[in-house]
């Protein structure tokens, strides 16, 4: 087994509303292994963004360490934080968020725009990222002009184009028709297979979830089976 | 992709709301730009009047004249160079509402006096030659289509009768902020009638203009000279032309006030619908600040975004406001020129409307930025969808 590249150790997390504290994730500990393809299911609610969230380090823990390639995420200050994710994270969404004022190649440029890459060597790699998406035909549209589906490849191309060492999707194909998902859903394991990606998927979708190799159930905040996938 | 392409593609995402703020910038940029020249305009006078010059009239009112025989005493008081004097005549041409400042006084001295007006030194002479000469500033000169030698009869009001003259001279301005409305002629043409109608009235004037070498010595003179005549049968008061002029203006202070005070409201205005604007945008797009938080922008980016869009707004209005401002006070001027004779946008007019267009798009982006830039990540992403 590789060495793992995500380490949670009792990671707790709760909401306040109001006077009420809500807890959310309660007490979870597991290792997601380097190159893994992990699919995140479990009820509404059941805290599974919000865990996705926490790796991704778009939120704060309450208690426990998460750590990524050796690195406590926990520990990183708000800039670092920020430094650390446009290094090593990319996201994709289940509503695509791309900015709709910028065409497809912008978009994925965007988290070029931090590296110190030049404009002919972000030229290249947004190219690529494109072209790993079959999209390069459509480069100049913006994302009005663009089929869900289409979006969607887009948002993957701009998680992908600064390879980074995890990509985090929440319920990328809920807003899809079953065809879009499913190239989206084959596009990622594409991208974990031939590129080693560790992928962390979160769905509601049995399908999307065969689709990895380890499917993980969470219910109300608590770890409940670790199942590996049929194939 | 560059920065400025997606400040302008954000500020103009909404066209119709971007449109009707760019709108009410302009219009407000234009109004206190006018508003302001209107002020400037009043001052024009106050402006043009020179250190060198002090004014002479009796100390009771300016209605009242003074003997023009102390013409001679204050030429001999020490520090004066130059004294003239004249009156206030008051002539209307043709009708009551074409008015125009016109005065008569000794051209010689007076030109002398006025450096600023200038005329042709073979107009001068002619002037000079002629009882009946009369010189005009050139827009009135313009205003009115008069040409040298033409005729032009003013129906007197304070000196009844008319009174006729030819057009000997049209002066032109040396500054910008010289009046060119001004019409003069011969004190002795208006004192000759004045005998002749035996009003009692002649060889009087209504103020002297006093040139003195030394600015720094305006108090002292002014002093001197109306000890000059204390005690006498028309005693003086003697001030620099500067505040003989504001004297007048001063009595319009509050309107004056109260014009300063609504080209400030306007732009308070302006700031209201642009805060509004701005909020409305960045409520609408704390999703999309969240997605650029979560790739690893910092607050100064989102920041950045934020201010810029403000500013391509504001100053997209501000600088069509200052470009409508001048064919504006153009029109405006020509038309108030009786009135206000210099209407002239002041470059300082043009730097204040930038400061009210920059401190417009700073103040709207604050509270927007500051929502933008404290809201958690997960938060934000949140209201996708
Ligand atoms: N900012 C918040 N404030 C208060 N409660 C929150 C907040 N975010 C999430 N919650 C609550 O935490 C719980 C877990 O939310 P989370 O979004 O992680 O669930 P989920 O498993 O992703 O659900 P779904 O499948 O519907 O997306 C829910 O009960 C939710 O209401
Ligand atoms: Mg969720």
């Amino acid at each position: 087994m590789p060495p793992p590249i995500v380490s949670i150790e009792h990671v707790c997390k709760s909401y306040r509303r109001g006077s009420q504290i809500v807890p959310v994730l309660e007490d979870i500990t597991f290792d997601i292994p380097e190159g893994e393809f992990l699919a995140l299911m479990g009820p509404s609610g059941s805290g599974k963004s919000t865990l996705l969230n926490l790796i991704a380090g778009i939120d704060a823990v309450d208690a426990g360490t998460i750590r990524i390639g050796g690195v406590d995420i926990t520990q990183l200050a708000e800039t670092d934080l920020a430094q650390w994710r446009a290094l090593h994270v990319g996201f994709i969404f289940q509503f695509y968020n791309l900015i709709p004022v910028l065409t497809a190649f912008e978009n994925v440029e965007l988290p070029l725009l931090l590296t110190s890459l030049s404009k002919k060597e972000r030229q290249e790699h947004v190219s690529l990222a494109l072209e790993v998406v079959n999209l390069s035909d459509r480069m100049d549209h913006y994302p009005s002009q663009l089929s869900g589906g289409q979006q969607q490849r887009v948002a993957i191309a701009r998680a992908v184009v600064t390879d980074p060492s995890i990509l985090v999707a929440d319920e990328p194909t809920g807003d899809l028709d079953r065809k879009s998902a499913e190239d989206i859903l084959e596009l990622m394991e594409r991208l974990n297979r031939e590129s080693g990606k560790t992928i962390i998927l979160v769905t509601h979708d049995p399908r999307a979830a065969k689709r990895a190799r380890s499917v993980l159930h969470l219910e109300k905040g608590v770890l409940n089976a670790h199942h590996q996938a049929a194939h | 992709m560059h920065i400025i392409k997606l400040l302008i593609r954000n500020a103009f995402r909404h066209k119709l709301r971007t449109g009707l703020t760019i709108l009410g910038i302009t219009v407000a940029i234009l109004a206190f730009g006018l508003l302001r020249t209107v002020i400037d305009a009043w001052y024009a006078g106050v402006e043009a009047s020179s250190a060198n010059r002090l004014v002479t009239r009796n100390a009771i009112s300016l209605v009242f004249p003074l003997p023009l025989s102390y013409k001679e005493k204050i030429r001999q008081i020490e520090g004066v160079s130059q004294v003239s004097w004249g009156n206030w005549f008051g002539g209307i041409y043709i009708e009551e509402k074409n008015f125009f400042p016109n005065f008569a006084v000794d051209p010689r001295t007076y030109l002398e006096m006025y450096p600023e007006f200038r005329l042709p030194p073979d107009q001068m002479s002619a002037v000079l030659r002629d009882r009946k000469a009369a010189v005009a500033g050139r827009k009135l000169a313009e205003k009115y289509g008069w040409k040298i030698g033409d005729s032009v009869t003013l129906k007197g009001t304070i000196f009844p009768g008319n009174w006729e003259f030819v057009l000997k001279g049209i002066y032109t301005g040396r500054d910008k902020g010289t009046d060119e409305t001004q019409f003069f002629f011969h004190w002795d043409y208006l004192n000759e009638g004045l005998r002749k109608a035996a009003s009692g009235r002649s060889d009087t004037v209504g103020f002297y203009m006093i040139g003195i070498a030394n600015p720094s010595l305006a108090a002292p003179i002014s002093v001197a000279v109306d000890s000059t005549f204390r005690n006498s049968l028309a005693e003086t008061l003697t001030e620099t032309e500067r505040a003989f002029n504001l004297s007048f203006v001063a009595m319009t202070d509050a309107i004056v006030m109260a014009i300063q005070a609504v080209s400030f409201v306007v732009i308070i205005i302006i700031l209201a619908v642009t805060a509004n604007t701005m909020a409305m945008t960045a409520r609408e797009r704390i999703g999309e600040y969240a997605v650029f938080k979560t790739l690893g922008f910092r607050t100064y980016h989102i920041a950045g975004l934020i201010f810029g869009e403000s500013y391509v707004i504001t100053m997209t209005g501000t600088a069509l406001g200052i470009l409508l401002t001048f064919p504006a006070a153009e029109a405006f001027g020509d038309a108030m020129s009786q009135y206000l004779p210099v209407f002239i946008v002041d470059r300082e007019t043009i730097l204040m409307d930038c400061a009210a267009g920059l401190l417009v798009g700073t103040l709207a982006a604050v509270i927007p930025t500051w929502r933008a830039v404290t809201i958690r990540i997960a938060d934000g992403l949140r209201r996708i969808g």
